[in-house]
């Protein structure tokens, strides 16, 4: 425990502390000329506020939920799939595997991949020019959402592999004789998922949401790749951390650590509901 | 309570997130202390048998391997004993190579004598950042003379002097470029493909304008996107990007905006972006595209591999009759620009000042070795000499159709003004593309790309200020 | 029903068989293009594998600027041993929150899962100040020991803990006499094996794919991990860029870790499981 704690205090919270502290200055270098730091208090604040930060916080909260929706879905029905005993489906663990793949794939490779596949003249308007479902090329990522909707293909074939396993994980936990004893009674699949898959994995369903949440708000490399960094068109694919990284690229160590501080913010607030939510189960549970 | 999984996955998605494609976060890289140089070429020291005595390392930073190249086949057996060459290499990649630069720059004072840059490489679009600090010294001061750099282009000099005029950098080539077009579509469109005659269509922009018509009219494209004309444009602007701290739109920039406009609502391009996969195939034998403005390495490196049918991994050799290698011809164009170029600096606190000099002496000033550069590896070497001399030469190029393209690449050379420029460049250029790249597919408004620009380089560049 | 539950089953396994395709054809898609030389790739894509396997294999493993096998090396050697020290300090730690009573139990507790929230990012610009005057650049210092402190591996192994360590195990053992660092070697180690391997392999393939920090502290070329190499690979310049090594290189980095998945694959998927409470 002692060995956890230093290091998490010397290798995270001194970087943290470092990091409010920075925000408070005008702190950045043009070409080879240091500029400040100077103090400048909230200025930094007030500059990021003034600037498009709401737009780059629409943009990754659209691009997650793009790729969160499919994800739970699927994830839900597989899960389901996975658990019921009654339909044993064969090869469930090949599949499982399978499904989980994806992830190992570095992020960075994986939307280098996309972009040479959804180009122009890529493969896919190839094989849908030749299926005559288009005319001419459909220019995916010329458009906000085609770039926006392949962002989100992305995570979604990253992350829902992950995001089955645990709900599957969650459903075992339920008691099977809940479910025998209701199948017995002649319920529906549907009825015995609304009644009691449902309410039983909520607190783990919500859990998943908002820890890929925060991970969607942590979204970078995907669309930074994908874009060549530019977040184009429009800057509608641009998120938080890219528009972080914009401002590291001039060193501009003020406005970056007053943009990692409003982020922390944000996430903490959500790991509060993340919190709450969990504890509030826990006494649920406790309470049975 | 399996929810910890999620937070496993969650890790992981943190970390994941942090891959790739950012190495523009080197940015954090504050006060990288004397980045230590990786001995990439302790062949140098080894076959002189001399371990590295203090201050006999000469450390080199570049971002690939180009110059190293040079370096080992034309430098490297000339090396006094006792020396040893490090080349410390970071790739250009979202601007790291300039932070891992500028950290040891910044540290030059205080770095070991072992660890001191003795020399770097710039590029056009921000070498004037680097010979307008005091991080580059003036090359008379090391005994590089007027005389020695008698034979260079002006542009490749005047790009590279600070405000009083002190010679900051050197370089071995010129880039001047030149239009490359396809010799069979010139014949079909415009019923000749001799480039006396070629050049006459396309001798200013107005002509050059008509003649993409025509293009259209038989189904081909005049450029292949938005980026060919670019250098164009900005090479020849009137005035730099940054007056003060303001910047400023040039009116040759909104002729190029205009112009690619246009160019795309009436279908004279391709809507490709440089160095796209559909940008190549242009160049290719199924390609529609008339033709590219190219500098002489574009045009051997780039565009003959990109006009074979059977690649050369494949067994294919770079001959005519292979795709359409060999269908193309060059030609001035309507304005003269620069693509490219590498300068060299001797960097401020340098403890090997003679082996720099020496260096840059034998690779950029000296004829026969210059000559043997063009001979074997097709650079453009920045040596009227040389170059005047091969362009009278029975030199020719199967790629241009047995066209010796020396001769125009020579007086476009001669006619580069690259005085315009600014220590911002690269970051400007950059990001008006981008911006305006939307603006070309119609995504957004003009008012808006220009608002995008002004955004990204206010996020690039905090010191300076719009309109 | 049970005509209804094959007419599921079948779309069960039609949906499953298009998601694997799915998953897979990634896969393809980057082995193929291992496989094809640069100007193929430039041209365009394809789904039938070019000739260029070997020569790419050969031009990477050759580069000269490129010391691949170093990359691998120092890989292994950041991922295993960051792994390995996240697993142990973190379990070990949440051993000590579930085996002890004490005042501040849950302070601690809720102290560890706040700051798993804490993104990654904020915290970088000050940490690279502090690696710098500490003087660990271009070590591994830096990228191995502040994954000791891994939240997330600790929030999974409380959990753990609670479902599947019943105290009355601990209380035996130390009634028996046994030290606690040996009750916990011994007797808490091979119980829990099954999650530790789960948030072992988790955070190796952290590690292994972490592009970030790694670029940001390691500067020497032999030290560099084969991220940073893709990286420097891809943005070679216009003479010797060529992507048939890029995606080479790629194949040649997620190999080792797709093996290492596939072995255990059982033993994550039951891991998980197993780490779920019953009831």
């Amino acid at each position: 425990m002692i060995p956890f704690f230093s290091t998490y205090f010397i290798f995270s919270f001194i970087p943290l502390v470092n990091t409010f502290y920075n925000s408070l200055f005008e702190n950045y270098r043009s070409g080879l000329t240091q500029i400040g730091p100077n103090f400048v208090g909230l200025q930094n604040y007030i500059s990021i506020f003034q600037s498009d930060l709401l737009k780059y916080l629409g943009n990754t909260m659209i691009l997650w939920i793009i790729g969160f929706i499919p994800q739970i879905i699927i994830s839900l029905i597989l899960a389901v799939w996975f658990a019921d005993f009654r339909l044993r489906l064969k090869g469930s663990s090949f599949f499982k595997t399978i499904i989980y793949m994806p992830n190992v794939i570095m992020a960075a490779s994986f939307a280098m991949l996309f972009f040479a596949l959804f180009s122009d003249d890529g493969p896919m308007n190839n094989l849908l020019i030749n299926l005559g479902i288009l005319n001419s090329p459909f220019r995916f990522l010329a458009t906000v959402w085609g770039t926006r909707g392949l962002i989100g293909l992305m995570n979604f074939m990253m992350w829902f592999g992950n995001t089955t396993i645990l709900l599957m994980a969650a459903i075992l936990g339920v008691d099977s004789s809940l479910f025998e004893a209701a199948s017995i009674d002649g319920a529906k699949s549907l009825q015995i998922f609304t009644k009691i898959t449902m309410p039983t994995i909520k607190p783990i369903f919500i859990y998943v949401l908002i820890t890929s949440l925060i991970g969607g708000l942590q979204m970078f490399d995907v669309p930074q790749v994908l874009t060549n960094a530019k977040g184009s068109p429009d800057r509608t694919s641009t998120t938080l951390i890219m528009f972080l990284n914009n401002h590291l690229y001039s060193k501009n160590y003020g406005m970056a650590g007053a943009l990692s501080v409003i982020l922390f913010v944000i996430t903490a607030a959500l790991s509060l509901v993340v919190f709450f939510v969990l504890t509030g189960a826990g006494k649920r549970r406790g309470g049975k | 309570m399996r929810k910890k999984v999620v937070s496993g996955l969650l890790c992981a998605a943190m970390a994941a997130s942090l891959i790739g494609g950012c190495s523009s976060k080197s940015a954090q890289n504050t006060q990288s202390q004397s980045g230590t140089p990786e001995a990439t070429s302790k062949e140098a020291a080894e076959e002189k048998g001399a371990g590295s005595t203090e201050g006999k390392v000469v450390n080199i930073y570049v971002w690939n391997d180009e110059f190293k190249t040079r370096y080992e086949d034309y430098y490297a057996s000339k090396l006094p004993a006792g020396y040893t060459v490090n080349f410390i290499t970071t790739p250009s990649e979202n601007n790291a190579y300039q932070n891992a630069l500028d950290e040891a720059l910044l540290n030059q004072a205080n770095a070991k004598a072992d660890d001191k840059v003795d020399m770097f490489l710039v590029e056009a679009d921000y070498i004037l950042k680097y010979v307008n600090s005091d991080s580059t010294i003036d090359l008379k001061d090391i005994g590089i003379t007027d005389q020695d750099m008698s034979k260079q282009y002006n542009y490749t000099k005047e790009i590279a002097q600070d405000g009083s005029g002190a010679q900051k950098g050197i370089s071995w080539q010129g880039c001047p470029g030149l239009y490359i077009y396809r010799r069979s579509i010139a014949k079909a469109v415009l019923g000749t493909d001799d480039p006396a005659e070629v050049q006459k269509a396309i001798n200013d922009w107005d002509s050059f304008d008509k003649t993409a018509e025509k293009m259209k009219e038989k189904g081909y494209f005049m450029v292949s996107g938005f980026d060919d004309t670019y250098r164009t444009f900005s090479n020849n602007v009137s005035a730099p990007w940054v007056d003060g701290n303001k910047v400023v739109i040039d009116p040759n920039i909104e002729k190029w905006v205009e112009q690619t406009k246009d160019y795309t609502d009436k279908g004279y391009n391709q809507k490709t972006i440089l160095w796209a996969a559909e940008w190549a195939a242009g160049q290719g034998p199924e390609g529609k595209v008339f033709g590219y403005f190219m500098p002489a390495w574009g045009v051997d490196f780039v565009m003959a591999g990109n006009s074979l049918e059977k690649a050369e991994a494949d067994g294919g050799k770079q001959e005519v009759g292979n795709g359409c290698y060999g269908d193309w011809a060059a030609t001035i164009g309507p304005e003269s620009y620069n693509w490219g170029g590498t300068w060299i600096c001797a960097a401020n606190g340098t403890d090997n000042g003679d082996i720099v000099a020496d260096i840059m002496r034998t690779i950029c000033c000296d004829d026969a070795t210059m000559k043997k550069i063009v001979e074997e590896k097709n650079d453009f070497v920045n040596n009227k000499t040389v170059m005047e001399e091969l362009a009278k030469s029975d030199y020719k190029s199967q790629f241009l159709g047995g066209q010796n393209p020396l001769q125009m690449y020579c007086d476009a050379a001669a006619k580069i003004d690259m005085s315009k420029i600014s220590p911002y460049d690269q970051g400007l250029n950059e990001e008006l593309q981008t911006a305006m790249h939307d603006y070309f597919n119609g995504t957004v408004d003009k008012d808006t790309a220009m608002k995008n620009f002004y955004t990204a380089i206010s996020e690039k560049y905090p010191d300076l200020k719009i309109e | 029903m049970g005509k209804m539950m094959n007419i599921k089953k079948a779309v069960a396994y039609v949906f499953l068989s298009l998601l694997a395709f799915l998953c897979l054809f990634f896969f393809y898609c980057l082995i193929i293009n291992a496989t094809r030389s640069h100007p193929e790739i430039s041209k365009g894509f394809s789904f039938i594998p070019g000739k260029s396997f070997g020569s790419n294999l050969y031009n990477v493993l050759h580069n000269k600027n490129l010391p691949v096998i170093y990359g691998i090396v120092n890989s292994l050697l950041i991922a295993g041993s960051s792994a390995a020290l996240a697993v142990y300090v973190s379990a070990l730690t949440a051993y000590a929150i579930h085996a002890y009573e004490f005042k501040l139990r849950n302070v601690v507790y809720l102290f560890i899962v706040l700051i798993m929230m804490i993104p990654n990012q904020v915290t970088t610009l000050g940490f690279l100040r502090l690696i710098n005057r500490m003087g660990l650049m271009d070590s591994f210092v830096p990228l191995i020991l502040p994954s000791m402190a891994a939240p997330v591996v600790f929030y999974f192994m409380v959990s753990y803990f609670e479902s599947n360590l019943p105290l009355e195990i601990i209380e035996s053992a130390r009634i028996d006499g046994s030290h606690e660092f040996y009750t916990f070697n011994t007797i808490v180690i091979p119980i829990v094996k099954p999650a530790l391997a789960v948030q072992g392999i988790f955070a190796f393939v952290a590690s292994w794919n972490n592009y970030f920090v790694p670029s940001l502290v390691l500067k020497s070329n032999a030290k560099k991990t084969l991220p940073i190499l893709i990286a420097q690979l891809r943005s070679a310049d216009f003479l010797k860029f060529d992507m048939g090594q890029v995606y080479m290189l790629i194949t040649i980095a997620i190999v080792p870790v797709a093996i290492i998945y596939l072995c255990l694959s059982k033993f994550i998927i039951g891991g998980v499981t197993a780490g779920s409470v019953k009831g």
